[in-house]
């Protein structure tokens, strides 16, 4: 069975950064998926070690409106997890690049926020803001998604520094086609025009 | 040394979580938590005035993540059992470490930078989210002249857009950090006046927004059953300031809604829109009664230009088109496009996407309409000239009378309405304005009375009387600074902006007075006798008003009145 070395939040409460270093959101496909599972484990909250204490928890990921779920103790299934995520990587404000892995299934809102990647979620993807914005920096992986919804895009059309390729995070969902999709943070628009990369308006 | 610890009372009973079952479903799990859970209040900083309750102040110091939203879903009731479970596994260890962390906390705690922030809306928040991240030494403070904290999005947002309000649980995330602290029914004007505020702190971000209404200067604006649309939306959202607004409701079937922004859009929803789906949102009980006997069936969103010019999103305007049985006319002959409207709307994303909802709406009505059905006109090219006054009903509003417009581009490019001398009547028996909100000054504040905001460099304020200087230590944020546009996530970067210009001047001028803060603020209130209420109290007008509403199927039940609301703080 995998252990987790749990944040305690408490600790992160002390020193007054729980608000956006953990933002707890819960999407609205995660709360409808949530309802199948009994011991639902929110990783996220407790992320980033503080303590020495591990728990041991089940895990198990709502992913869309899918549910996988692996058997602690088997390690086929366990494999099979390692190979059920792909590899995402965010270039924030600052041009500062984190690679983090991201199960199939999962949203990238969802993904940042259990990396401690400063990605905002005023509506804890609902659909109901622009804050998750995220830009899609290779056109071919920007491709390969869905077409944004009416929905999506009427939030699209308010979030700040919109590209072409722009995204709400929330709505951009791990598949493995996906493997190695770059997210830039809207500020860092800045630092694509070095790379000759001229965000145009839709 | 903080004297929070010595209130932990152990582990909770074990019996609470297996007893989940029995929890009533209207209890917020915070509430849950917090009265069983010692370290949920443990962490929590006590205020002076505050701390001399000999138990536990219920609901308002639990740490834990707030609800997910406002209504309890079956879902959120899985994901509070699972979190109460980890609060179990966890709180053993928490009882062992909890002693240590204290102590380690209290050494570690010289808060040097104490900063005041008014207002507790969406750019209220976001400053002390981004001053508290910015500044591990800076202690915040959040002053709200209501009892209840969020602004706009508790008294504006439209009560059938319950995911915008989401941000409430990051906004109460922010207020339960330890070194944030939030009091509410203190007025920046009256309870304490802004040099005694610059006196306590180092530094006082004005956030208070714009509780005022921009004003057409035409005859018959007094007449009764014409309001602001800012009045409306504040009594239907159970503003304690507007509850007894009392709009006339049953006397007519028609209503002029002036302005096509998303306010508007959302007065004229909640007008048109079935009462029974308004039944099951947080709106107050006294607006969805008057709804409920409501006798229009007509409303009116009348523009002074054209549909490539409305100020309304997508969004908005998808949602309102897309009410149930409702009769929506738009005049073909408006939607003719110019080739100044076709370049304005080559620039401007929504502008597009707004004029496409709009014509597409045009040619999908239904071709004739049946009789009791509500109807929703755009009209287009009119500007108010006067509010006629009925013959019947002295000093009630009767109508308006409109100027056709057409559209002339001025010297900066933009296209703006100009009379064209022919007039129109269109009968009704309430209007409501929706021309824009307006920003209200303070004294000693310097204020632009003609753009209704705050003179300032990326929110650093500018004086006034001393050569265009900055105001030393004093910045604003949100529609005090920038006046009343954009939506929740804009006050995000605003907030940026402002937090950003507060720590480059400290870094060029070191903070070495010594400053009250929070100690100074409590103490002046106590002397003045105003009773403050904590985010504490807050949770508990929150827990009165979501049990209420449970009652009723709704997510929350608003307190509307001062007495109510202040009468639960003191339970």
């Amino acid at each position: 069975m995998p252990s987790f070395p749990l944040l305690l939040g408490p600790f992160e409460l002390i020193g007054g950064c729980v608000v956006s270093e953990n933002t707890m959101f819960t999407s609205k496909s995660l709360q409808l998926g949530a309802q199948a599972i009994e011991g639902l484990s929110k990783v996220s909250r407790f992320s980033k070690s503080a303590l020495p204490v591990t728990i041991t928890q089940r895990k198990s990921y709502i992913q869309g409106r899918e549910l996988f779920s692996t058997t602690p103790t088997d390690n086929a299934d366990k494999v099979n997890e390692e190979t059920q995520k792909i590899s995402v990587t965010f270039v924030d404000k600052d041009g500062e690049e984190k690679q983090i892995k991201v199960p199939i299934g999962m949203s990238m809102l969802e993904a940042a926020h259990q990396n401690d990647i400063e990605l905002e979620g005023a509506c804890e993807g609902s659909l109901a803001c622009s804050t998750c914005h995220v830009i899609v920096m290779d056109v071919e992986q920007y491709n390969k998604l869905e077409e944004p919804t009416d929905e999506e895009n009427d939030m699209l059309d308010l979030a700040f520094g919109l590209t072409e390729t722009s995204r709400l995070g929330c709505q951009v969902i791990a598949k493995p086609e996906l493997d190695g999709l770059r997210l830039a943070l809207p500020a860092a628009t800045r630092n694509f025009a070095v790379d000759g990369f001229k965000p145009k308006p839709h | 040394m903080p004297s929070y610890i010595s209130k932990c009372a152990g582990p909770p009973p074990l019996v609470f979580f297996s007893s989940a079952s029995i929890v009533p479903s209207f209890l917020p799990f915070r509430f849950s938590c917090n009265t069983l859970c010692c370290w949920c209040h443990s962490f929590r900083p006590s205020l002076p005035s505050v701390s001399t309750s000999p138990t536990p102040p219920p609901l308002s110091k639990c740490a834990a993540p707030p609800p997910l939203s406002d209504s309890s879903s079956a879902a959120d009731h899985v994901v509070q059992r699972h979190h109460r479970r980890s609060t179990l596994s966890l709180h053993s260890a928490m009882s062992i470490f909890g002693g240590m962390i204290a102590r380690k906390f209290s050494s570690a705690t010289t808060r040097s930078l104490h900063v005041c922030v008014v207002g507790s809306g969406p750019a209220g928040f976001y400053t002390a989210e981004k001053m508290l991240k910015a500044h591990k030494g800076a202690e915040v403070d959040i002053i709200d002249r209501l009892p209840t904290p969020f602004g706009l999005v508790r008294s504006g947002v439209a009560p059938d857009h319950p995911e915008t309000k989401i941000v409430i649980n990051q906004f109460s995330r922010v207020a339960h950090n330890e070194r944030c602290s939030f009091f509410g029914n203190v007025t920046l004007g009256s309870s304490i006046s802004l040099s005694e505020l610059r006196q306590i702190y180092h530094v006082v971000v004005l956030a208070y927004g714009a509780e005022s209404d921009r004003v057409l200067g035409i005859p018959g604006e007094e007449l009764k059953g014409v309001h602001s649309a800012r009045e409306f939306v504040w009594w239907y959202n159970g503003h304690p300031d507007f509850s007894n607004l009392t709009p006339d409701l049953k006397s007519t079937d028609t209503a002029i809604v002036l302005g096509q922004g998303n306010v508007a859009l959302d007065v004229a929803r909640i007008l048109l829109r079935s009462p029974k789906e308004l039944s099951t949102t947080d709106i107050a009980n006294h607006a969805l009664t008057a709804l409920s006997e409501s006798s229009i069936r007509k409303v009116y969103l009348v523009g002074r230009r054209g549909p490539v010019q409305a100020a309304c999103t997508a969004k908005e305007l998808r949602e309102i088109l897309a009410i149930k049985d409702l009769y929506v006319n738009i005049k073909e002959a408006d939607l003719v496009k110019t080739s100044s409207d076709e370049e304005e709307m080559k620039n401007n994303r929504i502008r597009k996407r707004v004029f496409e909802l709009l014509s597409k709406a045009s040619t999908s009505r239904s071709p004739s309409q049946s009789s009791g059905q509500r109807e929703l006109h755009f009209t287009f090219f009119r500007k108010p000239d006067k509010f006629l006054e009925s013959y019947d009903k002295s000093g009630y509003v009767d109508g308006v009378h409109f100027e056709k417009t057409t559209l002339k581009e001025n010297d900066s490019g933009n296209q703006i309405a100009i009379g064209t001398g022919e007039y129109e009547d269109i009968k009704c028996g309430l209007v409501l304005k929706s021309i824009g909100y307006k920003s209200i000054p303070i004294d000693g504040l310097p204020f632009d009375q003609s753009k209704g905001v705050v003179p300032n460099i990326k929110g650093r304020v500018i004086s006034s009387s001393n050569g265009g200087e900055n105001e030393d230590g004093l910045y604003v944020c949100g529609w005090l600074k920038r006046g009343p546009t954009g939506i929740i996530a804009t006050n995000l970067y605003d907030a940026e902006e402002t937090v950003a210009s507060i720590s480059e001047d400290i870094e060029k001028k070191e903070v070495t007075s010594q400053k009250a803060g929070r100690e100074g603020l409590v103490h002046l209130l106590e002397n003045k006798k105003i009773k403050f209420v904590t985010f504490g109290d807050w949770e508990k007008i929150d827990f009165e008003e979501k049990k209420v509403g449970s009652l009723k199927g709704k997510p929350r039940e608003k307190l509307a009145t001062w007495n109510d609301l202040l009468e639960v703080t003191t339970k």
